[in-house]
């Protein structure tokens, strides 16, 4: 057994447990339609790959991941996709977000398995998308997609979290109960794949029956079941590290950097279903509880609408609607007509008798006592002066980002402070100030761009009235500027060459990647500019071939400078993956900032290429290809959008990322 | 409603009805020692700090109810009452209540926002203005009797045959103080004077104890942590010892600093007020020591008697620093965050 360590603060609300934990796990009867949301994890929502009115079997894709920080999502039955668009989804907000809605035929009929026999031989890259395309992410509530946690080999301590701190919650403490040996079987998965020096599975003590069974499940494996004290938040990712290992894991920073590695036991059920059964994750075990009749724990169907296991488990009249999630950080379900995500763990009717209102709030009297409870070791009262003032910098000068919103503040404060309300204030505000920042910049630097450009044209209407009013050397320069083009097409065509190369790998840092992206941007943009400045000249004396290599001269260059912007934009997005990044974690912003460069350096040169072929048009009008200057324009929007997305993925991904933990 | 929808039934009403209950022993006490005065003080004190908070409320267009319930008004009434001479004319206790509650307390945007204790600003406005007043202490057990208490404090009509001197004494500090000054013997033979108890004041070392005790009940209840006591208990040690080790006939010994005048009631009620203290673990050792050096530097060399007031009113000044200076680090984090220009 090895020592404990503790955490700062902490809380101990009535558990609320016995409530639901008392009777297996039950399988209500499937409904006739089923709301399959697109956005179940963390990262960009799945892209529907069904058709309307597409006949889909239980376990089918119906959604593809996009890109790296996705997961796909499964149909929960057979039955036919009935719409695809907004519906309610479980989200505080009450915003509509994209599910799929499925009819059920009332069969059930599944596709064929798909497991992954040979995992223990397949690479890395296999077992990643593998999971991704199979839905796997994090249960414990942060749904980060599992694929990206896998495959760091130098791990000390892989923790796996049956903690199940919050009150009423009890699907966690069932599915240890009653499928132990499944758990064990996904922790061998991740054991074998991250190769932790030591297994840690953290369960509080208020969980006998469920230490029992998965210490003999883990007997021989070499797996600790470790019960710890029962102490809100000890199910925080970060909490349970700390007191399983002793180590501190910092916002901002992965615990996979200092060797740990934290899964919840329902992401490790589910990995093993995925992986040896073949069975995508469309259903997860889910409590209710509350002011019900027929409180417990279900396995329901992703998809499944709340209302319908309301109805199931006998909701009362005199409830007062619905939480999802916990008592401490769950939120008031806006519609019942929002189907489960794999992120519901708990729904529980309200009711007065269980839930009265707190008295009316009174001023902050600094008594300290929430400080004193903050598992993140932050100053509340602080944070609560800060934001209640918008004082926003200084609230994170306090580390309001730090705060993980366990609500232990507001529990105890006697002043009946909803203080978790204000630090999301502060947090939105933060967020919102952010943005309006960047689209800000963006404003600016497209203002800029545009000054320039008019100064440039400007310039050269009246380079073109001069050498209209003295033509005569024109014909003793032309051959020059021929040679000239040919050169500046060499040199377009071997920077292209070199950006094409110094993209290929990679493995290589990002940062260096977009700074090269970026000198090469600049280098072709050089080149496209000086050509465009001859071929103003030349075309005047030679338009034929002249200006016809000068237009193929400005295209090529255009192409190398999109090449390049695209480039920086996957190198940021790269960068954005958590896992992807092996270094320190103060690396995403400068990427960044590189990656924002290389698109203004892209910009000007497709602009200066643009020019290169205006200049042509002008000069010969037979010559010209007048509908090119339109796509340019195009181009260099989409690519700037395409850039301004990929930071923004970016920024969210990192945000997201160590804000939730690991969990 | 929001999360979290539970919550722990501890109200702001119930920790000030705690710290009242942890007086009442010293209440007890004194009313034996001193007779009803004190009881006639504490009423006017919480009569005039109610009607105050409440006028107060509605002039500042605040609801009035669950404020005058909030309990705080009348723990500083309380503490007001127990800090000022119980003889003293009825008006004074008045006059510094109302003080603390409209200045000290309301003006600054009532629970919560005042920067200073507002007890210890109606003590210091009284002590500032009518020092003669605050010097009359009764003694214990007194000539005077219960109707001759009431007649005293409302209308300063004293029995026939009885002057001042004879209802009133000075303060074991007050004395020592002056004698000192005077150029006087050594404190061996001061402490011979018949205001002396076994430690500190005979009749008041008992009150102190009280406190005591009363602090003690509310460290267990976990309404005040031990920093700032304790820090302050130290940093009025950690000067009394060096100076009586050094001139024990000069310097009055440390226990006797402990337990005299306001030491355990400021150390147990007055530098726990959360208030106007600092927050964080370090920072209430900081206050509590400073506040503690404070006493003793104002006491021993100062121009007052005692000096709890004065020295946690200037403490009280610098707990913004002391909370920014000493704000913990964050889970897993060295150093709080910085960035440039923070201190600009």
């Amino acid at each position: 057994m090895s020592a404990l360590f503790r955490f700062h603060g902490g809380i101990h609300p009535p558990e609320f447990k016995a409530l639901s934990n008392g009777t297996p796990i039950a399988t209500p009867p499937l409904p006739a339609r089923f709301a399959v949301p697109l956005s179940q994890h963390l990262g960009n929502p799945a892209k529907a790959c069904v058709a309307l009115g597409e006949r889909v079997l239980a376990g089918q894709r119906i959604g593809d991941a996009d890109g790296r920080i996705s997961a796909a999502v499964h149909a929960p039955t057979s039955g036919v996709v009935s719409a695809i668009g907004p519906h309610a989804v479980a989200h505080p907000s009450g915003l509509l977000q994209d599910c799929i809605v499925i009819d059920s035929d009332g069969l059930d009929n599944w596709c064929a398995p798909s497991p992954l026999p040979n995992w223990q031989d397949a690479g890395d890259d296999e077992i990643r998308t593998f999971l991704r395309d199979m839905g796997v992410v994090g249960q414990g509530g942060a749904v980060f997609p599992t694929s990206l946690k896998l495959g760091v080999n130098t791990l000390e301590q892989l923790i796996v979290n049956g903690a199940e701190c919050e009150p009423f919650i009890s699907c966690d403490d069932r599915l240890m109960r009653e499928r132990a040996g499944e758990i064990v079987d996904g922790i061998r998965i991740a054991a074998q794949l991250m190769r932790p020096r030591t297994v840690l599975i953290g369960i509080e003590d208020n969980k006998p029956e469920a230490i029992t069974a998965m210490r003999a499940a883990c007997a021989g494996s070499g797996f600790e079941v470790v019960a710890i004290p029962t102490l809100y938040p000890s199910g925080g990712a970060k909490q349970l590290i700390r007191i399983l290992t002793g180590k501190k894991v910092p916002h901002g920073v992965r615990a996979t950097d200092m060797g740990v590695q934290c899964f919840n036991v329902g992401t490790l059920y589910s990995l093993k279903r995925a992986m040896m059964d073949g069975e995508p994750v469309i259903s997860r075990i889910l409590t209710l509880s509350g002011d019900l009749a027929r409180p417990g724990n279900i396995e329901a169907r992703i998809g499944t609408p709340f209302a319908h296991l309301l109805a199931w488990a006998g909701i009362q009249p005199d409830s007062e609607g619905v939480i999802m999630g916990g008592p401490m950080m769950g939120f008031d379900l806006p519609s019942l007509e929002a189907g489960v995500s794999k992120a519901s763990n708990c729904l529980i009717a309200k009711s007065r008798a269980l839930f009265p209102p707190r008295p009316p709030a009174l001023p902050c009297i600094r008594c300290g006592e929430c400080a004193s409870v903050c598992p993140a070791e932050l100053q509340p009262m602080d944070l609560y002066w800060f934001a209640k003032a918008k004082d926003l910098g200084r609230a994170q000068e306090a580390d309001l980002f730090d705060c993980i919103e366990c609500g232990a503040c507001s529990y105890v404060c006697p002043s009946q402070l909803p203080l978790v309300d204000f630090y999301k204030f502060a947090k939105d505000e933060i967020w919102a100030a952010e943005r309006d920042k960047k689209a800000a910049d963006r404003a600016r630097m497209r203002h800029d761009f545009r000054q320039l450009r008019l100064e440039r044209d400007k310039a050269e209407k009246a380079q073109r009235l001069a050498a209209r009013a003295t033509p005569a050397p024109a014909s003793s320069a032309a051959p020059d500027p021929d040679k000239a083009a040919a050169i500046r097409a060499a040199m377009a065509r071997a920077a292209e060459k070199k950006a094409e190369d110094s993209h290929a790998p990679a493995k290589t840092p990002l940062s260096d990647d977009a700074k090269r992206a970026a000198i090469e941007a600049a280098m072709t943009r050089a080149a496209a500019n000086k050509a465009a400045r001859e071929s103003a000249v030349s075309t005047a004396a030679a338009p034929g071939d002249e200006a016809k290599r000068a237009a193929i001269e400005a295209a090529m260059a255009r192409a190398a400078a999109r090449k390049a912007a695209q480039g920086a934009a996957a190198g940021a997005e790269a960068g954005a993956t958590p896992v992807a990044m092996p270094a320190s974690p103060s690396q995403p912003k400068p990427a960044i900032d590189d990656a924002k460069r290389a698109a203004i350096e892209a910009a000007m040169a497709r602009a200066a290429a643009r020019k290169a072929e205006q200049g042509v048009e002008v000069g010969a009008a037979s010559a010209a290809m007048p509908s090119q200057a339109k796509p340019a324009i195009d181009d260099a929007k989409r690519a700037a959008i395409e850039a301004a997305m990929a930071r923004a993925a970016a920024k969210k991904a990192e945000r997201d990322a160590a804000q939730k933990g690991d969990n | 409603m929001h999360a979290p929808y539970i919550a722990r039934p501890s109200t702001v009403s119930v920790i000030m009805l705690k710290v009242l209950l942890a007086l009442l022993p010293a209440i007890a006490v004194s009313v034996w020692f001193y007779g009803i005065a004190l009881l006639v003080q504490l009423s006017l004190a919480s009569a005039t700090a109610l009607l105050a908070e409440a006028a107060m409320l509605r002039l500042r267009g605040v609801p009035v109810a669950p404020f005058l319930k909030d309990g705080s008004a009348l723990l500083t009434a309380w503490l007001l009452a127990l800090s000022m001479p119980a003889l003293g004319a009825w008006w004074l206790i008045v006059v510094a209540t109302l003080f603390a509650i409209v200045v000290g307390k309301q003006l600054y945007g009532g629970l919560g926002n005042n920067p200073f204790n507002p007890a210890m600003v109606g003590f210091a406005v009284a002590m500032v203005s009518f020092p003669a007043q605050m010097a009359h202490w009764g003694m214990p057990h007194g000539p005077l009797d219960s109707a001759a208490q009431l007649a005293w404090i409302f209308s300063r009509e004293l029995p026939a045959g009885l002057s001042l001197d004879a209802i009133s004494m000075a303060t074991p500090l007050d004395y020592l103080k002056t004698q000192l000054l005077l150029g006087g013997s050594d404190i061996a033979s001061l402490k011979q004077a018949p205001m002396f108890g076994h430690i500190a004041g005979v009749g008041s070392e008992w009150v102190a104890l009280a406190y005591l005790g009363g602090g003690l009940f509310l460290l267990q209840q976990r309404v005040i942590s031990y920093q700032a006591p304790l820090a302050m208990l130290a940093g009025l040690t950690a000067l009394a010892v060096p100076l009586w080790l050094w001139q024990p006939a000069h310097y009055v010994d440390p226990l006797f600093h402990l337990v005299a005048g306001a030491t355990l009631l400021a150390a147990f009620f007055i530098v726990t007020d959360p208030v106007s203290g600092p927050t964080s673990a370090r920072g209430k050792l900081i206050f509590g020591f400073g506040v503690g050096l404070l006493i003793y530097v104002i006491r021993v060399f100062g121009g007052y008697p005692d000096a709890a007031a004065f020295a946690v009113l200037l403490m009280n000044i610098a707990v913004p620093l002391i909370d920014q200076l000493t704000r913990p680090p964050a889970f897993g984090k060295r150093k709080r965050t910085k960035k440039a220009g923070q201190h600009a």
